[in-house]
């Protein structure tokens, strides 16, 4: 095997896929997708969310077994049925949400579903702690097998995980977003253990949003853009600048709406709420940030870069170790969502469900929010109603019956709901989270234009999304986070896709 | 466009009738009864015996009427029998008792008692209520330990005595009768029609069944979740407690392990009748009817020749088919919905 790594080119690749398309009911997420890995070989996969970087990889890892084209391992055709049919054949796979079990030590985790027994199925645990050492010291660390898994660094722990895909045979290893999670010396020892593991002739997928990891580890790149793969090309000689006009299409015709925005920040407007070095003591460090009123703030970063905790942090869910807010210039610590609701702040979460009642009526979802301001103690329906009935109207709500079961609305006419809850007496602020993710064209450019109508009106809001589209689109101002600390602000003049990607 | 509307139609009425199954269901089962029973005795079907029932599902009714609240928030309170227990042990204490009554209790006045007495069901919420939503224990088990707890209490209290006394204001309620209607039974109509009306037509009401129905949104929509939940638990320890006190007097004797089978009646008074385990649906409505299909089945039973073991079988299958509609109506609403 590891003879076959020094050559490349007229060797056999260890994994090919040819002319790889898949659809989703109609729609194509992969179109004619070629893409090989060789022997000995870290090969870099890149592009924006959707361009069909997971979509190869499920192929790949057998959780889709239906496409068009071919894939090969080793030169022969297979046909995986499941994912059971790729770990066969020697393929493997690290998720970003590691699946290691916190509570059972290193070795346990190392031979998950297949420890060695003895006589009698008694597990040999002589054995898994001995085996586990070697296996984990061939890596060149040094991790007491015994140690619960829980207590190590999420390094580690990946580490772990990806010793446990080694076992289990896997020649081919695919490496979902290896180091969001990681600090800067967990990476380099990370780039030293796949170094090592591609010397022994085993090929690995390492796919990720950041460029410079992927730059510094991998032999050759390959480009996604809208399910098409752009270009492969050697690292050497690549420039960052390089993969992101690849990714991006920059220059060519592809050239389209929200690729690039002009910045009309206002210093002089006042900061409604403001974030001073906060952190969690886990995720989010030393974020400072103001909320102007009457202008955007976009927060963009990559999934897991911790605008999930910080919008939390900001509506008084999660707890902040350090740092304070700033509510119109005095300190304030919200102890409960419903303290920070009375405070003037209202926050939209990314997911849907988390903040609708899907078996309730359409007027009871909006409702929710305001009820202590329409009633002190008695309901009164009729208001209720009335007040939903005239947001249905103004947010063009499809169909406007508030008295329908908010399930039976489509998903845009849902997130409308989710917006309108905060309309009826304006909030100071308004955090929104992915506010357009998921949505078709119309139900997005209705959204979009009543978040500006509000800023308008005057409320401070915060847009924190993964998707540099809607950033662009909305944001007077933006920060970017990157593993928890804002990486970059920008504030003025035109602002550009790339500068977002290569700030992330 | 046309097989859209059809299919919206249709799948509205399919909703409708989801959402009503919980509802149905508890009628038709008391109709069956109630048919059932006078068919096969000839006493069951007469105003005596109605009111007997009625008597009968009192003390329970007080008892369901907090463990809606709870169950309506998708929380349990399986304490509801031995905070009503020890409560009812608590007020004996509290009253001078015959000189026979080898306790050595602490006499008050009837006023000062009932204050006191009211005083230890909130405090036996206010404990469920802080370890539910402050330490974050499962209302199951949090609810365990107070059962725990409430009997110790009783037992500490009584050491295995019978009190027999209790304030005039209590004998007056819990056995007495106006008008040739028990006392226990206005009293948890009361209770009943209260439980109603604030569920109903308050705020409060509504953020029990938003609770309820979507923790996680009701949290994000500002709903002060921990400030509803501690609420139901007090609420359901004050019930509790009274039905505890009445009951005492309804009995005659304040005893350790008195009251034990009203944890089960209550809990299947409340979900027989319709209310989601998984809580945000149902209401007092439901409770009423599932008070009345017990209190039915309880008393029909004692009506016909029947071996008295095989009667615990049976409430056993009513409780479990129950469940079971129960369960099945929370799947058709979220698949409709």
């Amino acid at each position: 095997m590891s003879d076959d790594s020094q050559g490349r080119g007229v060797k056999t690749p260890l994994l090919a896929l040819t002319n790889v398309s898949k659809s989703f009911g109609g729609i194509a997420a992969l179109r004619d997708v070629d893409f090989s890995l060789l022997a000995g070989e870290v090969h870099g996969l890149v592009g924006e969310n959707g361009a069909g970087k997971s979509t190869t990889m499920k192929i790949i890892a057998g959780v889709y077994p239906d496409f068009e084209g071919e894939m090969q391992v080793d030169g022969k055709k297979v046909n995986f049925r499941s994912a059971r049919d790729a770990l066969a054949a020697g393929i493997g796979m690290v998720h970003q949400e590691l699946s290691v079990i916190p509570d059972l030590t290193v070795a346990e985790n190392v031979f998950l579903g297949n420890q060695p027994t003895k006589l009698g199925g008694v597990i040999d645990w002589a054995r898994i702690n001995s085996e586990a050492k070697k296996l984990i010291s061939s890596l060149g660390l040094d991790i007491d097998p015994r140690t619960r898994m829980g207590t190590l660094p999420v390094g580690l722990q990946q580490l772990v995980e990806l010793s446990r895909v080694l076992f289990s045979g896997a020649r081919i290893i695919i490496l979902d977003e290896p180091t969001s999670a990681l600090s800067p010396p967990e990476v380099k020892r990370l780039f030293g253990v796949l170094r090592k593991i591609k010397a022994e002739g085993r090929g690995i997928v390492f796919i990720s949003h950041f460029l410079d990891d992927v730059l510094e580890v991998s032999d050759r790149v390959t480009i996604f853009r809208n399910g098409q793969k752009v270009a492969t090309e050697t690292t050497a000689g690549l420039t960052k600048d390089a993969v992101i006009s690849h990714m991006i299409g920059r220059g060519s015709k592809d050239m389209h709406m929200g690729e690039s925005a002009e910045l009309e920040s206002d210093d002089s407007k006042p900061i409604a709420l403001a974030a001073d070095g906060v952190g969690d003591g886990q995720t989010l460090q030393d974020i400072s940030l103001s909320l102007r009123s009457g202008e955007i703030t976009g927060v963009y970063g990559f999934m897991g870069c911790g605008q999930i905790e910080l919008a939390r942090a900001l509506f008084g869910k999660g707890k902040l170790r350090t740092g304070r807010l700033m509510l119109d210039g005095k300190p304030h610590s919200f102890r409960s969502t419903s303290a920070a609701r009375a405070a003037g702040i209202a926050f939209v979460p990314e997911n849907r469900r988390m903040m609708l009642f899907r078996t309730e009526p359409v007027y009871k979802n909006i409702s929710i929010a305001i009820l202590d301001h329409i009633h002190r103690f008695l309901l009164k329906p009729s208001r209720e109603r009335s007040i939903a009935d005239s947001h249905a109207k103004d947010l063009q709500i499809k169909p406007p019956k508030t008295d329908m079961t908010l399930g039976q609305l489509s998903g845009g006419n849902q997130q409308k709901v989710a917006l309108a809850k905060w309309l009826t007496h304006l909030p100071k602020v308004l955090i929104l989270s992915e506010p357009t993710r998921g949505m078709d064209v119309g139900a997005k450019e209705d959204v979009i234009r009543i978040v500006k109508n509000l800023r308008d009106k005057g409320v401070a809001i915060l847009v924190l999304s993964t998707e540099p589209e809607t950033i662009l689109t909305l944001a007077d101002r933006v920060s970017v986070l990157r593993k928890g600390r804002v990486a970059k602000e920008f504030s003025r003049g035109t602002l550009h896709k790339a500068d977002l990607l290569a700030a992330a | 466009m046309m097989e859209a509307t059809e299919t919206q139609s249709h799948s509205r009425v399919k909703s409708f009738l989801a959402d009503q199954l919980r509802n149905i269901a508890p009628v038709f089962t008391l109709l069956a009864l109630v048919t059932f029973f006078t068919i096969a005795s000839p006493t069951f079907f007469s105003v005596v015996n109605f009111m007997n029932i009625l008597s009968q599902i009192s003390i329970t009714a007080i008892i369901a009427v907090g463990l809606t609240y709870v169950i309506l928030t998708s929380e349990i309170d399986l304490s509801v029998a031995a905070i009503a227990n020890a409560v009812g042990i608590t007020i004996a204490y509290f009253t001078l008792q015959p000189d026979y009554v080898n306790i050595a209790n602490i006499p008050l006045p009837g006023v000062v008692a009932i204050i006191l007495t009211l005083l230890t069901a909130l405090c036996f919420g206010l404990v469920t209520a802080f370890g539910v939503t402050w330490i974050g224990i499962p209302s199951f088990i949090m609810t365990l330990a107070m059962m725990q707890i409430a009997n110790g209490v009783s037992a500490l209290l009584v050491r295995g005595q019978i009190a027999y006394s209790y304030p005039d204001l209590i004998t007056t309620l819990g056995s007495g009768s106006i008008f040739g209607i028990r006392w226990t039974i206005i009293v948890a109509i009361i209770f009943l029609l209260g439980g109603h009306l604030v569920l109903t037509y308050t705020r409060f009401g509504r953020y029990i069944y938003m609770t309820g129905g979507n923790r996680e949104a009701a949290e994000y929509s500002g709903v002060n979740v921990k400030l509803i939940i501690g609420s139901v638990m007090v609420i359901s320890a004050m019930c509790a407690g009274i039905a505890g006190m009445l009951a005492v007097a309804y009995f005659g004797s304040a005893q350790q392990n008195q009251f034990d089978s009203y944890l089960l009646d209550a809990i299947a008074a409340v979900v027989v009748g319709g209310t989601s385990l998984f809580g945000g649906r149902g209401g007092i409505g439901n409770t009423i009817i599932g008070l009345l299909v017990l209190g039915v089945l309880n008393n029909g039973l004692d009506h016909i020749q029947i071996d008295s073991f095989l009667k615990i079988l049976i409430r056993g299958l009513i409780l479990l088919s129950a469940l079971i509609i129960n369960v099945y109506a929370q799947n058709l609403k979220e698949r409709t919905a």
